[in-house]
């Protein structure tokens, strides 16, 4: 499963084909590395040695961008100096392997040591995408680029200066061309399954959500920082070691070995690839490695085309090679679909053992939070019990979606307290609200467009999983586990809000109504204790808002409690036990939903006649 | 040696600074931080040496010329890299089509130029030796009169304020009718012109290499990012402390240490205060 829907998308089948065909599914992803990997494999059978060199060259950098592109097409974070990782890695291997410092390693010992020193130096590279924004982080991974150089430059002693090193000699069997070449093969397929098991597991749609949703990603318990540190780990480890395989390719290296072109290379062909797939940026690093080949006389302007290719695939193709290969994605959806959940789905969902029921209510006690003059809520007191829904209404610009966002921990009010029993929601960070057992919905809707709609509803489960990272990398049972409980979970979540048979299809190909129902089924995926709705109704036809108010109150009959923001003063009063009115930031009247309707100020101030 | 420090630093960060304000200039009308800044500064240096050195043309001319060349350039970045993708600018697709224009430039320039650091011409020759040499003072000047000229048309003149308006909110701007498209041409147009003055004020401190691109980039950014982004001012502060922390940096710890040192410095004070020491606060996301 990769992050894009598969070739057998068909929504029909889809839903039927449930878990059915695991091994069959596999086949249909796998063939097109099968067919990669026998092409690579069969180059040294052409018996031109130079050829095999360049395949070697190829495996080597796809060791680098199988970890890169984890990095820039699944994390979207732009880092364009990763040449910088490759001289570290050559560097550190050859110079462990040359015996400079004193004492000499073997070459493999000098390749791990190295990636243990990659790694950390792709935590520091990748540091600042923490706090710093996209053009400030592009911008900071190619001033580290050049510092690199010019410290191998400056650094004679060990580096050898300007007039470099001699890279490690691998033992034999892979002392000799082909020997080495089939090590560098085997390197690279073992990333390519590596970083295949990651784009499949909640750590890479977890990426991806980082990328297109982050405040939705932060709402389902995704730490943003533990999870770009870990994947800049395996990347700096990776590209690394492609640096020691690159410096015993290159037998001797010299600082200008690692140019800004070869950053570039690395960088182009995970955008020529396209973001969020694996065989995308694969393809695109064989071309890269390939084309100066084939145009010899322009060899000068190398460093050009790569440019001009950006620039083309920027502005004609975002997508790059993996929205081309995506098939699937074209063919039509049913025109004449409806929602329709299914309560009985919603139970069995609800029933199992990761819910929690809430025993004790949410109480807002006293909130008061002010932009500047501006005071947007003054003072409001809330109290939702399990098992109820507790509708939230009031004129535009009450207060109802800030008194909303205090609650997931997005403002920090400057007075009042918010607990679940003994529990202080404002001193925790939002994204420990779904451990707490809180999910939420937004009034737009954050999804990731490029993911399919069940990856998309899998998002919520994020806490849910144990498997870690490198559980995943290997593909360990508990990740397996992992993967196949929440699949499982997601695709009853989608049948209980009634998006049945859509569950491959991209999550950007559905119409409006469709995502806020997606979004409640990933706010399902925690069996939340308390769920908060962001004006779900808006933009619903009176069939759907009927469908979702009965869903809302088959939730809270489950032991949930619900809190609902809303305008439709209808859907209010059918499924609401209680009813809080703001006004000016402040609580106008509460009760029942009866005793609002007749609530003589509300009625003039909100309601109308 | 203080005094060595000094001039070459504030001659340095005055260049800094003017890339700086080049950034913004882009910025402002656009939300787009555009990677072409230090590349329109390297061009300043090459075109002015090609006009006046190479070609033979009187500087005053080349000068101009140079002008024009590089708010054509910007006007271009405009048209190829900008506007295309304006509409989706929360992709931060701009960062690479930016990217790419600038690297064209940077090529282009390294191939049909030369990739050796070639003279700059004299300009005023007799004025000044040693410390006071042109060469430390032009770029001094050159910014001062940009930052002047800047404020000039900033605040009085209608075109000025168009700017500003657009620059604050480009709905709202394009509500009252302003010709929003128009502007931001004129604003690139402007900040190749700024980018041009950059290089060419500096050309015989820098000289004229297509290499100056990337470096110029890195640090006419610092200056912005610690100034704040579209903080002209800051920029200047910004950029003028900067050159004398390299400077100093220079002369105490080496060349290579010292750029060492201002990334060093430049990531941390980045992780503190990520909008800048001048900047303001984020937009609200949810």
């Amino acid at each position: 499963m990769s992050v894009r829907p598969s070739a057998e998308a068909d929504p029909v089948l889809g839903a039927a084909e449930a878990a059915g065909t695991p091994s069959r599914t596999g086949w249909r992803k796998a063939w097109p590395f099968l067919l990669i990997l026998a092409i690579t494999a069969a180059v040294p059978l052409a018996g031109n040695d130079y050829w095999t060199l360049i395949a070697t060259r190829a495996a080597i950098y796809w060791v680098l961008v199988s970890g890169l592109n984890l990095i820039i097409g699944f994390a979207g974070q732009l880092a364009i100096g990763y040449v910088a990782l490759l001289l570290v890695g050559a560097y550190t291997t050859s110079v462990l392997a040359s015996g400079n410092l004193g004492f000499a390693l073997p070459s493999f010992a000098a390749l791990g040591a190295a990636g243990a020193f990659g790694a950390v130096v792709g935590v520091i590279v990748g540091l600042p995408a923490l706090r710093l924004r996209t053009f400030y982080f592009a911008i900071t991974t190619l001033g580290f680029a050049t510092i690199v150089t010019q410290i191998a430059l400056a650094w004679q002693d060990v580096t050898g200066g300007g007039v470099g090193i001699v890279g490690p000699e691998m033992p034999a069997p892979f002392d000799s061309r082909i020997g080495f070449f089939v090590l560098c093969l085997a390197a690279a397929s073992l990333c390519t399954w590596m970083t295949l098991n990651v784009a499949a597991s909640r750590h890479g749609r977890a990426l991806v959500a980082v990328r297109d949703a982050d405040v939705a990603a932060e709402a389902v318990g995704i730490s943003k920082p533990r999870l770009l540190v870990s994947i800049f780990l395996f990347a700096g480890a990776v590209a690394a070691i492609a640096g020691g395989l690159f410096a015993s390719l290159q037998t001797y290296i010299t600082p200008d070995a690692f140019t800004f072109e070869l950053s570039l290379l690395f960088f182009i062909a995970v955008l020529i690839g396209g973001r969020g797939s694996v065989l995308g940026p694969l393809l695109g690093t064989i071309i890269l490695t390939i084309l100066p080949e084939f145009a010899a006389p322009l060899a000068a302007w190398a460093a050009f085309l790569y440019a001009a290719l950006l620039l083309v695939i920027v502005l004609v193709v975002p997508g790059g090679i993996a929205d081309l290969l995506d098939v699937a994605s074209r063919r039509p959806l049913p025109p004449e679909r409806a929602i329709m959940p299914r309560p009985a789905a919603l139970a069995t969902l609800l029933e199992t053992p990761a819910g929690k029921p809430a025993s004790e209510p949410m109480v807002l006690k006293g909130i008061e939070l002010s932009f500047g003059a501006l005071k947007a809520v003054d003072g409001v007191d809330l109290v939702i019990e399990p098992g109820t829904v507790h509708g939230l209404i009031g004129p535009n610009g009450s207060g109802k979606t800030t008194t909303l966002n205090v609650v997931s921990g997005y403002y920090r009010p400057q007075a009042g307290s918010a607990r679940i029993g003994g529990c202080e929601l404002l001193a925790e960070p939002p994204e420990a609200r779904a451990r707490l057992g809180i999910a939420r919905t937004f009034q737009t809707p954050r999804i990731v467009g490029e993911a399919s709609v069940i990856e998309n509803v899998m998002i919520g489960g994020t806490v849910l999983g144990h498997a870690t990272l490198a559980e995943a990398l290997l593909a360990l049972p508990r990740h397996r586990a992992d993967e196949v409980r929440l699949r499982e979970d997601a695709r009853l979540a989608l049948r209980a809000v009634g998006l049945e048979g859509l569950d491959e299809v991209r999550a950007s190909r559905l119409q409006h109504s469709e995502l806020r129902f997606m979004e409640i089924a990933r706010a399902l995926m925690v069996r939340p204790a308390f769920l908060l709705l962001d004006e779900p109704a808006a933009g619903l036809s009176t069939q759907e808002i009927k469908r979702l108010g009965a869903l809302v109150s088959d939730v809270a009959a489950r032991g949930t409690g619900v809190l609902l923001v809303e305008h439709h003063a209808d859907l209010i009063f059918d499924i609401c036990h209680h009813v809080t009115v703001l006004n000016l930031g402040q609580v106008l009247a509460a009760g029942t939903p009866a005793e609002i309707r007749t609530h003589k100020e509300v009625v003039s101030a909100y309601l109308g006649a | 040696m203080l005094y060595s420090i000094l001039t070459s630093g504030l001659a340095v960060g005055a260049v800094y600074a003017l890339i700086g304000v080049t950034y913004n200039t882009m910025f402002s009308t656009s939300r787009v931080m555009s990677f072409t800044a230090g590349q329109l500064g390297m061009l300043g240096g090459v075109l002015g040496s090609l006009f006046t050195l190479r070609l033979g043309i009187p500087w005053p001319l080349g000068l101009l010329l140079t002008l024009a060349c590089c708010a054509l350039i910007g006007i271009v970045t405009e048209f190829v890299a900008v506007r295309p993708v304006l509409k989706s600018l929360d992709q931060h697709l701009y960062v690479l089509s930016t990217l790419a224009v600038a690297l064209m430039i940077q090529q282009f320039t390294a191939i049909m130029w030369s990739t050796e650091p070639q003279p700059f011409p004299r300009l005023l020759g007799g004025i000044g030796q040693d410390l006071l040499d042109e060469k430390f003072w032009l770029p001094v000047v050159t910014c001062a009169a940009v930052i002047v000229g800047l404020e000039l048309l900033y605040r009085r003149t209608i075109l000025g304020h168009a700017f500003l308006a657009v620059a604050e909110d480009n709905f709202a701007a394009r509500a009252l009718g302003l010709p929003e498209r128009q502007l931001r041409v004129m604003a690139y147009a402007l900040a190749g012109a700024i980018g041009a003055l950059a290089g060419y004020s500096g050309g015989q401190l820098l000289l004229a290499f297509f290499a100056n691109g990337p470096h110029l980039n890195f640090y006419g950014f610092i200056p912005v990012a610690l100034g704040g982004l579209g903080n002209n001012r800051g920029a200047v502060v910004g950029g003028l402390a900067l050159g004398l922390f390299q400077q100093t940096a220079n002369f105490v710890v080496g060349g290579i240490f010292a750029s060492v040192a201002v990334f060093t410095i430049f990531i941390v004070v980045l992780l503190i205060a990520p909008q800048g020491l001048l900047g303001s606060a984020t937009a609200r996301r949810v």
